[in-house]
């Protein structure tokens, strides 16, 4: 039985919010509604019998428990002269409407990106709106307690109502301006994914969520080359994530992963997305090279075949047009590969200056310099990076690199 | 809903008084084609919408301990700048950000109004 639920979930739940927000042009009581009736179906549903058409039985319960909602909110307000009229019947009835057959979701994107909300919660919002992924999952996604995460959603759902903010499509002009803010939400959310703490190859699953967000903004706004870009970067980043951890949970270097555990079709689809775009401009071109960059690692059959020369390449065209250090760092490390370690340590400086005490400069430092052989200064620069990198799959990666160095354990 | 809009500040645009009277006159044009813009759209009206004088002829009132204190000047530096405001009624506030592109690229604030009582 769960599943049917999870099904309508993975469909319908775009479609079912987007038509109770246009009957009500209330997309706060319309969230709540919507949620409070997969938790009503969830218990009636549980070990009894489903209803003939589970979706139409969740809309039919949102919508009554929307208009439950209007009123009583329409009565709290009314001031006491006005409160008999407010509680007969003040309150639009949601109502299906022309444009029932459209598809919400990317006016649900738009809402959810929307510019007026503050940046930090519109990837929380954009997972919440468009694919319905429950509370406690984002909030474990961005390393939040749930109610923190549910009072976020609360006050920017309310916000939007507030403003009134448009639920609707833009005109496909304006489009340009407003597609990287959605890009940027989206990207925002699925790096959460990777960022070390807390249960971290169970958060890395998470952001299977975000990708699936990616690959449906792309297909909805066709032709927006950062949507595209966006969504080959995370399909050829994604399809790693099984190989990304040991079995004790331990991080796996791209360099030791299992190859065969990498996912080859959302490769292939990653690719398929990356081929058809041509070097642009903006953020957009800072996302295609992210995913020329992921390509060149997707496409090796091993470590030692990796087009490093290629990665470089990317990587300076990527820190021309970013200016930032943790590029440089990653360009460090690239050309090292590609022209050996004196090269990448000459670039590494630059980049050290900008980042200081930043843990990976010590962790790349240390790393040419063990590949250059100067065992004794590689160690200093691992144990540089355990003294400022925090808890978590990072930490003991240096702490393994720097125990195998000195030849105690591991192979 | 309608919203206020308060023209707040010139922005990255040069002083009212320091532009040429040509300068001027395009300035004058974009109210105007502001205007029709608002006037084309579904749903939008302007309600209201007037120039202010300058600063200097503000005047702030504040009661403290229940004495009404009046005293010369704009509420807060904030305001100082404050050239003109718009009440417009619109369907959303995504229609108002869509129009505000027509006017001189003012620092704008928009803000909703509310029904009091509705409250």
């Amino acid at each position: 039985m769960p599943d049917v639920l999870g099904q309508v979930l993975r469909d319908d739940w775009g479609r079912l919010l987007g038509r109770l927000i246009r009957g009500s042009g209330r997309p706060d009581l319309a969230e709540d509604a919507l949620a409070e009736a997969f938790v009503q179906a969830a218990e009636q549903w549980h070990g009894r019998e489903v209803p003939a058409n589970p979706a139409g039985w969740l809309a039919t319960t949102a919508q009554r428990r929307l208009i439950d909602a209007q009123r009583s909110e329409a009565r709290r307000r009314a001031p006491e002269f006005r409160r008999a009229v407010a509680s007969g019947a003040s309150v639009q009835p949601v109502v299906a409407t022309p444009g029932d057959d459209v598809d919400d979701r990317m006016a649900l994107l738009f809402m959810a990106t929307h510019p007026a909300l503050a940046e930090d919660v519109r990837p929380a919002l954009a997972l919440r709106f468009v694919l319905g992924i429950p509370t406690e999952v984002i909030a474990r996604l961005f390393l939040v307690p749930t109610p923190t995460m549910a009072a976020r959603l609360t006050r920017a759902k309310r916000r939007l109502a507030e403003i009134g903010a448009a639920f609707r499509v833009p005109a496909p002009a304006t489009w340009p301006e407003r597609v990287d803010d959605v890009a940027h939400a989206i990207y925002l959310g699925f790096t959460a994914g990777y960022a070390p703490g807390g249960d971290e190859r169970r958060r890395t699953a998470d952001a299977t969520d975000a990708v699936r967000l990616a690959v449906l903004a792309a297909d909805l706004l066709p032709g927006q080359p950062v949507l595209e870009a966006l969504a080959a970067l995370v399909l050829l980043h994604h399809s790693r994530r099984d190989a990304r951890f040991a079995p004790d949970g331990t991080l796996v270097l791209l360099a030791d992963q299992d190859r065969t555990r990498w996912h080859g079709d959302e490769i292939a689809a990653g690719l398929r997305r990356l081929t058809g775009l041509p070097p642009t401009s903006g953020y957009a071109e800072e996302l295609r090279l992210q995913a020329l960059i992921a390509a060149f690692h997707a496409t090796a059959a091993t470590a030692s075949e990796t087009d490093w020369a290629g990665i470089a390449r990317a990587y300076r065209r990527l820190e021309q047009l970013t200016g930032s250090p943790i590029v440089r760092l990653n360009r460090a490390v690239a050309v090292g590969e590609a022209h050996g370690a004196a090269a990448g340590l000459a670039l590494l400086r630059a980049a050290g200056e900008r980042l200081p005490g930043h843990h990976r400069v010590a962790l790349v430092r240390a790393e040419l310099l063990a590949r250059d052989g100067r065992v004794d200064e590689a160690a200093a620069a691992y144990r540089e990076a355990l003294s400022t990198v925090g808890e978590g799959a990072e930490r003991n990666h240096i702490a393994l690199r720097l125990a195998r160095l000195e030849g105690r354990g591991g192979p | 809903m309608k919203y206020l809009v308060l023209l707040i500040g010139d922005g990255e645009l040069p002083p009212w008084d320091s532009l040429s009277p040509e300068e001027q006159a395009a300035g004058m044009k974009k109210f105007e084609d502001f205007d029709a813009a608002c006037a084309a759209r579904d749903g939008v009206q302007i309600l209201s919408g007037e120039p202010l004088a300058g600063p200097s002829t503000s005047t702030t009132l504040r009661t403290r301990s229940g004495r009404l204190a009046v005293t010369e000047g704009p509420y807060a530096e904030a305001i100082e700048g404050l050239g003109g405001y718009y009440l417009i009624e619109s369907p959303d506030l995504d229609t108002v950000i869509e129009l505000l592109g027509v006017l001189p690229a003012y620092d704008m604030q928009i803000t909703p109004t509310i029904d009091p009582y509705a409250m």
